[in-house]
């Protein structure tokens, strides 16, 4: 298949690998920020193929995993009432609240339904006039230009019945907090590469120069994944901390202008909360003051929400790259797929799910 | 020599107006059930439909052993490319069937109907029942209605339990591999689960893809002729993944599998790409997996690739000693990795 073959050829993937070697002379900790790259280096097993001086550390980046347990306990409760129908991309169903998941919501009456974009719940709306439908926004950088594209839509066109509960969260200020921690082992990191063709890297120059920490954009199949890596050994090797783009077939300095127009025009940054890691600074979008209507905290009275987390779950660790999914005393004991104690074991593009389904 | 009967000229007598639809007093047992059976049911079922209306059938069975099995059937939406909810509940009791080895020979066919329901539609979804019992040589022996109330149901929901005939010195099981087997697949991966997802609303991508459902005894019949095997299991939901980690367990064995030989069509692997599914966890229903004794793995291949449903396939596996019983994947870049169950539902990922 044109466009991925040639990404996961074995010989350019062994010729990359090969380069890496040459190039490592000591042991370097790399952090990939984006959970989709996780499950691609285990997937592949592409991980264990790396030499034994790279460690890689998995990154913060899984929408699902970050979206904090007080705005999946909001979405449990909107979702219970019986005017609503409450649509959400399908890896959020099956995130545990503090007291129960949106299939729970759904398995004792709730309309909950798994939609593919959020125009389609747009749709929704437009054909069921007598119920209240709801979007569950969440995501990084990537989900929000169709999400704002939606709420901008739904000004457009009047809709009265159709909000969004948001939740966005934004890479930048991530990679400050894990650089800044002062348990941070992280020596350079893989940027999203989706996140990226959104929003360009020039956001990312800063941080390089700031922390000395080479940030390489890099893709998710196995040889863009390999360059990204070899750039990053190469720059940690020669002490060079920039931003380098190593997903260049994709992605520019200055980004997707029309989306980021969109983004902009919807939402405002925020500070945002991110589970099991806390708040960070102006790492979040919210809906913008004009666009409050369509707001379903304001328009949901589900009176307050008093989350808690599981006692044993090491989610936050886990999330900064501080400790491995096995380090967890619940990992596939109390903490499986089919009954996640937190996030990071639920999603796609889970660490947890990824090493559960590719390791154990 | 008379002529083979003609099932594409068939007409019933009385035909449906268009638009008339299921009742609930079509359940009643009285005189509106009989009116279904007469004008509806049993006119689309056609030779295939039961020989008697007594309160149970009476199927002649040679001496010897048996094999029986039941399964009910959902599925959203009900005509799908590729196929529907008829075929799939025939397909679905003959291949539970042909997995053990056995010749099916009859079928019952349960159908709860909701209010409401299109008696046109479950006329043309019942001779497509038809249409697959033929292809397969069962009859339905044996058969039931009811109907509740709209809302209660989605449709229409069918179930299905098929008897087969085991022919001697036959043993296939789950727990029948042996490390050294070959494992073999009967073709492509994916096609049922794609399609049905593609005819789905709202997924926002297009295919001409069909299903792979169909019946498989004939396939089967065909590989029992060309040699020793051991295991047979039809990949359905779960997928290819789940099959082989069930019989693994089963069996006490490991399994090694190549990522690069498993047969995968072009469309299946991109909707698969896009939607963040991994194939080796996406259903079939005309497909099947097999554990076979080396000595006659390419005689027992080259009998499937004979076959039509058989055609693409291929060996993928190798079953080998391992204590812990793991299935492990050797991708297509020289990694490697272990397969384990799907856990609940395939969720799309978000991006």
């Amino acid at each position: 298949m044109k466009y991925l073959d040639e990404y996961r050829d074995p010989k350019t993937t062994a010729e990359l690998l090969a380069q890496i070697r040459r190039t490592v002379t000591k042991p370097w900790t790399i952090m990939e920020i984006c959970g989709g790259q996780t499950h691609s280096f285990l997937r592949h097993g592409l991980d264990a193929m790396l030499p034994a001086p790279i460690e890689l550390v998995h990154g913060p980046g899984c929408p699902v995993c970050v979206t904090p347990l007080e705005q999946i306990d909001r979405a449990a409760a909107i979702a219970a009432r019986p005017e609503v129908i409450f649509t959400s991309f399908g890896d959020m169903l099956r995130v545990p609240g503090s007291e129960q998941d949106l299939f729970a919501v759904r398995a004792k009456g709730g309309d909950v339904r798994v939609v593919y974009s959020p125009l389609d719940a747009l749709a929704i709306a437009g054909a069921n006039p007598d119920k209240q439908v709801v979007f569950f926004a969440i995501g990084f950088e990537t989900t929000a230009p169709p999400n704002a594209m939606a709420v901008l839509q739904a000004r457009e066109r009047g809709l009265k019945n159709f909000s969004m509960l948001v939740s966005h969260v934004r890479v930048p200020p991530a990679i400050e907090a894990i650089l800044s921690a002062p348990s941070n082992r992280v020596q350079a990191f893989l940027a999203a590469g989706h996140v990226c063709t959104v929003m360009g890297y020039w956001e990312y120059e800063p941080l390089a120069a700031k922390f000395r920490t080479p940030i390489v954009v890099t893709g998710f199949e196995p040889v863009d994944l390999l360059r990204g890596l070899l750039a990053a050994v190469r720059q940690l090797e020669s002490g060079r901390p920039e931003v380098e783009n190593a997903y260049a077939r994709l992605v520019s300095r200055e980004g997707n202008r029309p989306a980021q127009d969109a983004i902009g025009r919807a939402f405002l940054e925020c500070d945002r909360a991110w589970r099991g890691i806390g708040v960070i600074p102006a790492s979040g979008w919210k809906l913008r003051d004009a666009l409050a209507e369509f707001d379903a905290e304001k328009r949901f009275d589900v009176g307050r929400i008093a989350p808690k987390e599981s006692p044993l779950c090491i989610a936050g660790e886990v999330l900064q790259g501080v400790k491995k999914p096995p380090e967890c005393p619940a990992f596939g004991k109390q903490c499986t797929p089919q009954c996640p104690l937190g996030a990071p074991m639920v999603s796609a593009e889970g660490a947890c799910a990824a090493y559960f389904r590719y390791r154990t | 020599m008379s002529n083979p009967p003609n099932f594409e000229s068939f007409s019933c007598p009385t035909p449906l107006h268009p638009g008339e639809r299921i009742v609930l007093g079509h359940g009643s047992g009285g005189r509106l059930s009989r009116d279904l059976l007469e004008r509806v049911i049993l006119p689309a079922l056609g030779d295939t439909a039961p020989r008697s209306l007594d309160d149970s059938a009476v199927v002649e069975l040679a001496a010897g052993r048996a094999a029986f099995t039941t399964d009910s059937h959902v599925v959203r939406p009900l005509e799908f490319p590729g196929g529907d909810i008829g075929r799939l509940a025939v397909c679905g009791s003959v291949n539970d069937l042909a997995m053990v080895g056995a010749e099916p020979i009859a079928l019952s066919l349960g159908c709860i109907l909701e209010e409401g329901f299109p008696l046109e539609t479950l006329s043309r979804i019942l001779s497509s029942a038809r249409d697959a019992a033929h292809e397969a040589g069962v009859f339905f022996a044996a058969g039931d209605t009811k109907v509740v109330e709209r809302g209660k149901a989605d449709g229409l929901f069918l179930n299905t339990s098929g008897v087969g005939r085991l022919p001697p010195g036959v043993r296939i099981s789950g727990a029948g591999a042996k490390p050294g087997d070959v494992v073999i697949l009967s073709g492509t991966i994916g096609d049922h689960g794609i399609a049905v997802l593609s005819a789905r609303e709202g997924l926002g991508f297009e295919t001409d893809l069909k299903s792979d459902l169909a019946p498989l005894n004939g396939l089967v019949a065909a590989m029992l002729a060309a040699g020793d095997v051991h295991v047979l299991r039809d990949p359905t939901r779960g997928g290819l993944a789940t099959t082989l980690v069930e019989i693994a367990s089963q069996s006490g064995v490991g399994i090694d599998l190549e990522e690069g030989t498993i047969p995968l069509h072009g469309p299946v692997r991109a909707a698969c790409e896009m939607l963040g599914f991994d194939p080796l966890y996406v259903a079939n229903e005309g497909k099947l997996a097999a554990c076979v004794a080396e000595s006659d793995a390419e005689k027992i291949l080259a009998a499937m690739r004979a076959h039509p449903y058989g055609a693409e396939a291929a060996i993928i596996g190798r079953v080998r000693e391992d204590p812990r019983h793991r299935v492990r994947l050797r991708t297509a870049i020289g990694g490697k990795r272990i397969l384990d169950m799907l856990p609940g539902e395939m969720l799309p990922r978000i991006c």
